[in-house]
């Protein structure tokens, strides 16, 4: 392992003032489950490690039923997991938070950083996605916010500027009669990465009959995770039944663009794409009819 | 021997003798060996999967602060084209020294090139990096079926083919075939109403062990040398370190530490000699680690096969014929087990007319090494599979097809061998008898499955020396490496002879110098050889105590008799003495008293399995879960049934993981994709279910207890047996190993 | 040479001082540094347990920590689990339960199964398959060590 200095940040202003400083070869160091793997199997080269979890704003864990949840950066898995308000209003983000990697995973892994990885197969990003979730992002310049869904740019890169950091992150609350569910396909039960994601989340009429809105993402079957917008949007005033569901799914396998590689092969995935869209989406009305 | 001994030891369960260290994280294993003064090294491994080394220039490693030393093939001694004879069968010289440190060609990626060693790890590990090696790259060749095609790039330009004992005169890859002839094949399948052929293909896997090779050498300026490791054989350290450095075997002490997993894959050394190269040219110890994706890469899989399996049988259910062509992948060097597969494949059934050939062939993979039952697995995939299909097609029970043709003793395998006692029908009854075959089994997707497996065991030689104490102890030493609590098992039989707890025996696991030769642990044989060789120490230290007791009573020795822990004079006087009062008068009837076993035993009993499991499968998916697992086998008798239990549940499960995901996955260079426990996928306990396990016990006759080896067994039936469950919940017969969901789809014809 | 900092953490309740690497994870400074081996490197990138920790109360992966970061934090490790005459009794639970053989990923276990039951003392057999699912064994089927986890929580109940 390449030998790298550790700065533990106490300030956003410090941390940005760090970054924008030391450049590319900067890196911040939240859960560090991917950092550090990456950096001792030589995969990422990093001279700088800034540590941010003492950073007051990359911890804040807030719900309020109005003005939703902000989830700071570092926040990790199992503290989100923790709190049975966030578990009611976000259930797609929970279902993620459960099955990134091992609970020891759990323990150091958050959201903030599953998204900062950049990983076309990252388990937090389509819920993220679907629950229209903002990333607060400081830099050198102030603060800006930007849709989740245009945060990753390529495999392992992001928007992040010169000096950027990720602050926290911020989902809107929860309409009435909606829910969200994200699942995906793996050969084992768990510590696998996802062959295929989907996430879905939906918002029906009072009768809960007809389905208002519906968002859909995908993970795994691109470089970047994708938001689903047309097999979204095809779900906007239908009513509840199979054939809609098969529609969207069809349309999200449309956009999937995946590769084949020792995960899984992408004629594979694309008919996954279908499988997990339908259980996705069928999970997320579900969860809005036991309500 | 009776069938219905009543033991006193034998059969409970003591907590093991090793446990509290273990579970306080105070064994000692390989790596967690300290020395003052100690370096770290670390090997440079090939980025290619065939490449010719044209120069290696290690000037700036040399030159790199913290480096103390860098060793390449060219500080071995050069093995011309000797053979040795390791115990395991003649081995070329030149292969296994080529596998330490390449010398002139690279035949895997991964393959050890050189290897540095510095004051930390990460120096060693950055100093390899500035090693310059210029390669030549070949095309590499990693499948076995395009290994035998005649144009196939070849590995080693002196390889000829030894075929039924004559050898050709072109190089090849394929090194031996070998073949077995029962009866009249022809004549069989002509007596048959039903015949079945397939194909099928299995994948590399790996052992899995969770702790990584490790080797930390010492090398005094009077010629002795020190390897502290953790190993399934000190002795065969021992005898391969010599080997390959050309040094006298008196002068190599190998200590062998606590063990994390071994499975066959921890018997062939890698980093031991590069560690002693390291000490020698430094002088200082020198601590060699690998890393996951070093195991991975650098060390033996078990092979891939193609497997070809042809069966007939009589409406009536007797299969007449049997034919098997096994063609397994040896790794860069040859010595696959496709031996071992050839003998293990229709070794469950008296089959009279049989034709198996088998062919090792080398590819551009890590060398192949044993993982438990090596080659029986693979073989009995193809084999458990088109019996199950036979038994469909003839509308006959899969047990009761096992049972009509099931092998006894008196009947000859097709290799040769007639059996003894065995207990193979006794496993399938029990899996008849077993409530979860008769549980219901008719939901949609759901598939029960049966299969069975045979091992031979083996013996080799074991030594034991037991040290009375004065309280009525022993210390009991032995060279058997306890990778699964046989401390326990072998301490409980020499226990039973002396009539005393196993609590009151100390077993200690000792170095090369301080006990008898005994081999590996490995081949189920420990529980059985050294527990053998115990039974005889303890035997040992009982006529010595006749003797004093005799000498205590003044009494001929022949008048003292031994029974349930005491001495007894059983003509004229009443004299009695407790095992434990007689140790505290050893000083006055002649000083201490050690016994001493050494066996080399040729009745290892072959074990037979018989396992059941139900699966459901995700037809949308292609994902199995396997929802119930019973596993009869026969033990010969469980000296402690928790641990015989415990191997037949991990072998299951190694099994589960071979059959659902387990394989190395390799890009067109020839580089594994998945070499890390994240893509390469062991079962986890999220994976399964409880696994029940019945524990037959037919004697074997060929030892005191009745012991037969339990550790390889059960890991032979699991592929077949989730293969014909899934085909019981979806009517599709799977021939690929691992069948992982994508197959699984591919098969059904969703993809 | 790479720097090394100064480090004072608490392992098992005593403040303990230590200079490393930024580089160097806590697994191995416990190792290397401390010499405590209980912990195991199997993987080194979080994918096997073994090397399992308590850090702040919570389990993780002392392979996927900077020893740097534990400064001023708290560190329970296998070592100090057992009182001087008596085990913890999820290790009463392993060794009656025989559910460990060769050992090496025992302390991960054990030190996962610690941090379940002092979240969660009387977990079904499912959530203690899910808890434990980031601990490889190799050796046991898992058989036996999940009936030793439900046997301590009986204990301890």
């Amino acid at each position: 392992m390449q030998a790298f200095e550790y700065i533990a940040a106490r300030t956003v202003p410090e941390a940005v003032a760090l970054l924008d400083e030391k450049g590319e070869k900067a890196r911040i160091l939240a859960g560090g489950t991917d950092l550090i793997v990456q950096v001792r199997e030589a995969r990422r080269d990093v001279d700088w490690m800034i540590d941010i979890k003492a950073i007051p704003e990359v911890n804040v864990l807030a719900y309020d039923a109005e003005a939703g949840l902000t989830l700071g950066a570092a926040v990790p898995c199992y503290q989100i997991y923790a709190e049975a308000d966030i578990c009611d209003a976000y259930p797609g983000i929970i279902d993620a938070t459960k099955i990134i990697g091992g609970t020891a995973i759990q323990g150091r892994a958050g959201v903030g950083g599953n998204l900062c990885n950049a990983s076309p197969a990252a388990d937090c990003i389509p819920p993220l996605i679907v629950l229209n979730a903002t990333c607060v992002i400081a830099g050198p310049n102030g603060e800006r916010d930007i849709p989740v869904e245009a945060f990753c740019t390529s495999p392992g890169q992001t928007a992040l500027e010169k000096g950027e950091m990720l602050v926290a992150l911020k989902i809107p609350a929860p309409q009435n009669n909606s829910s969200s569910f994200y699942l995906r396909f793996i050969p084992r039960n768990e510590m696998d990465i996802a062959v295929v994601g989907a996430g879905a989340s939906v918002t029906l009429d009072d009768a809960k009959q007809t389905i208002v809105s519906a968002r859909i993402a995908l993970a795994a079957v691109a470089p970047t995770p994708l938001f689903a917008e047309e097999a979204s949007a095809l779900l906007a005033g239908r009513e509840l039944s199979d054939e809609a569901i098969d529609a969207a799914a069809q349309a999200a396998q449309a956009i999937a663009r995946p590769i084949s590689d020792m995960r899984g092969t992408a004629e594979q995935r694309t008919h996954l794409v279908g499988v997990l869209t339908r259980r996705a989406l069928n999970g997320a009305i579900q969860r809005v009819l036991d309500a | 021997m009776s069938e219905k001994k009543e033991y006193k030891v034998i059969g409970t369960r003591p907590i093991r003798h090793d446990g509290v260290d273990k579970v306080t994280g105070r064994a000692l294993y390989g790596a967690d060996f300290q020395i003052a003064g100690l370096l770290h090294g670390r090997v440079l491994r090939s980025p290619h999967a065939h490449a010719r080394i044209v120069s290696i220039d290690t000037s700036r490693a040399e030159a790199y602060p913290g480096v103390k030393g860098i060793v390449t093939a060219q500080d071995l001694p050069d093995p011309a084209d000797k053979v040795a004879d390791l115990g395991e069968g003649a081995v070329n010289l030149k292969y296994l020294c080529d596998n330490i440190l390449a010398r002139d060609k690279v035949l895997y990626k991964g393959h050890a090139v050189a290897a540095v060693a510095a004051t930390s790890p990460h120096i060693a590990e950055e100093a390899c990096t500035l090693i310059d090696v210029a390669y030549e790259v070949l095309p590499p060749v990693l499948e076995v079926r395009q290994a035998m095609e005649p144009d196939a790039p070849l590995l080693h330009e002196n390889l000829k083919t030894t075929s039924l004992g004559e050898t050709a005169d072109e190089p090849s890859n394929v090194a031996s075939h070998l073949q077995y002839k029962k009866g009249a094949p022809e004549k069989g399948f002509a007596e048959a109403d039903v015949v079945i052929e397939r194909e099928f293909v299995t994948g590399t896997v790996h052992q899995g062990y969770i702790e990584p090779h490790n080797a930390t050498a010492l090398y005094n300026p009077d010629g002795h040398l020190t390897i502290w490791c953790s190993t399934q054989g000190a002795f065969t350290v021992r005898e391969q370190v010599a080997e390959i450095l050309q040094y006298p075997i008196s002068k190599i002490k190998v200590v062998p530490m606590e063990i994390g997993g071994g499975f066959g894959g921890k018997i062939s050394v890698y980093i031991k000699p590069v560690a002693a190269l390291l000490a020698m040219k430094t002088g200082k110890p020198v601590k060699v680690l690998m890393n996951r994706t070093d195991v991975f890469e650098g060390t033996g899989p078990t092979p891939a096969s193609y497997i070809r399996v042809k069966m007939g049988a009589t409406k009536a259910g007797k299969v007449t014929a049997a034919e098997a062509y096994l063609a397994f992948e040896a790794g860069a060097y040859p010595g696959s087990p496709v031996g071992p597969g050839a003998m293990c494949i229709f070794a469950p059934y008296n089959i009279e007319n049989v034709l198996i050939d088998g062919y090792d062939v080398v590819v551009n993979k890590p060398k192949t090494a044993p993982y438990r039952a090596p080659g029986a697995t693979n073989a009995a995939f193809g084999s458990e599979t088109i019996l199950d299909e036979l038994a469909e097609r003839l509308e006959i029970d899969p047990l009761e097809i096992r049972l009509m043709n099931g092998a006894k003793e008196g009947d000859r395998r097709a290799d040769g061998p007639i059996y003894p006692r065995i207990g193979y029908i006794e496993t399938v009854e029990a899996a008849k008898q077993h409530p979860h075959y008769a549980a219901p089994n008719g939901k949609k997707h759901h598939g029960r499955g049966v299969a069975s497996g045979f091992w031979f065991n083996i013996g080799l030689e074991s030594s034991v020396t037991i040290n009375v104490n004065v309280d009525g102890t022993i210390n009991l030493v032995e060279g058997s490496t306890d990778i699964g609590g046989t401390r326990a098992s072998i301490a409980m039989q020499a226990a039973e002879v002396l009539g005393i707890p196993a609590e009151s025996v100390n077993p200690s696991v000792v170095d090369t110098n301080s006990v008898g030769y005994t081999a590996v642990t490995g081949g189920s044989r420990t529980t059985y050889a050294t527990g053998y060789a115990a039974y005889e120490a303890a035997q040992d230290v009982k006529r010595q105590m006749i003797a004093r007791a005799a000498k205590l009573w003044e009494v001929d020795e022949a008048n003292v008799q031994f029974a349930d822990g005491e001495f007894s004079c059983i003509n004229g006087k009443e004299e009695q003495i407790s095992f434990r009062d007689l140790c505290a008068r050893l000083g006055e009837t002649g000083g201490p008293v050690v016994g001493s076993g050494t066996v080399n035993p040729g009745g290892a009993g072959g074990a037979f399995a018989t396992h059941v499991v139900d699966v459901e499968v995700d037809e949308e998916t292609g994902k199995v879960e396997i929802l119930r697992y019973t596993a009869t086998q026969d033990a010969g008798k469980a000296i402690h049934p928790s641990y015989v239990e415990g191997q037949i549940q991990g072998g299951v499960v190694q099994g589960i993981g071979w059959a659902l995901n387990e394989e190395y996955i390799y890009d067109a260079e020839g580089t594994m994709t998945n070499a890390s426990f994240l893509d390469y996928r062991m079962p986890t306990c999220l994976d399964l279910p409880m696994i029940d396990t019945v524990i037959v016990e037919v004697p074997n006759p060929g030892h005191p207890y009745g012991v037969r080896g339990v550790g390889e067994v059960p890991i032979i039936p699991p592929p077949a047996a989730i293969a014909n469950a899934i085909y019981d919940a979806v009517g599709i017969r799977m021939t690929e190993l691992p069948m992982s969901p994508e197959r699984l789809l591919k098969a059904i014809g969703t993809i | 040479m790479a720097i090394k900092s100064h480090v004072q953490t608490t392992i098992n309740g005593e403040t303990v001082e230590f200079l490393c690497e930024s580089r160097q994870s806590l697994l191995e400074v416990l190792r290397d540094e401390l010499h405590l081996t209980g912990a195991k490197e199997g993987c080194n990138n979080g994918n096997c347990g073994a090397c399992s920790v308590i850090l702040d109360g919570r389990l993780v992966n002392s392979c996927l920590v900077l020893g740097v970061e534990t400064e001023g934090k708290s560190v329970e490790t296998i070592e100090g689990l057992a009182a001087p005459d008596k085990l913890h009794p999820i290790q009463d639970a392993f060794l009656e339960n025989a559910a460990l053989q060769c050992g090496i990923c025992t302390p991960g276990f054990i030190m996962s199964t610690k941090a379940l039951l002092d979240s969660n003392p009387n977990p079904t057999e499912h959530e203690i398959r899910y808890w434990l699912a980031g601990n490889l064994c190799r050796c046991t089927g898992y058989d036996k060590i999940v009936r030793a986890v439900q046997d301590a929580a009986k204990a301890s109940a």
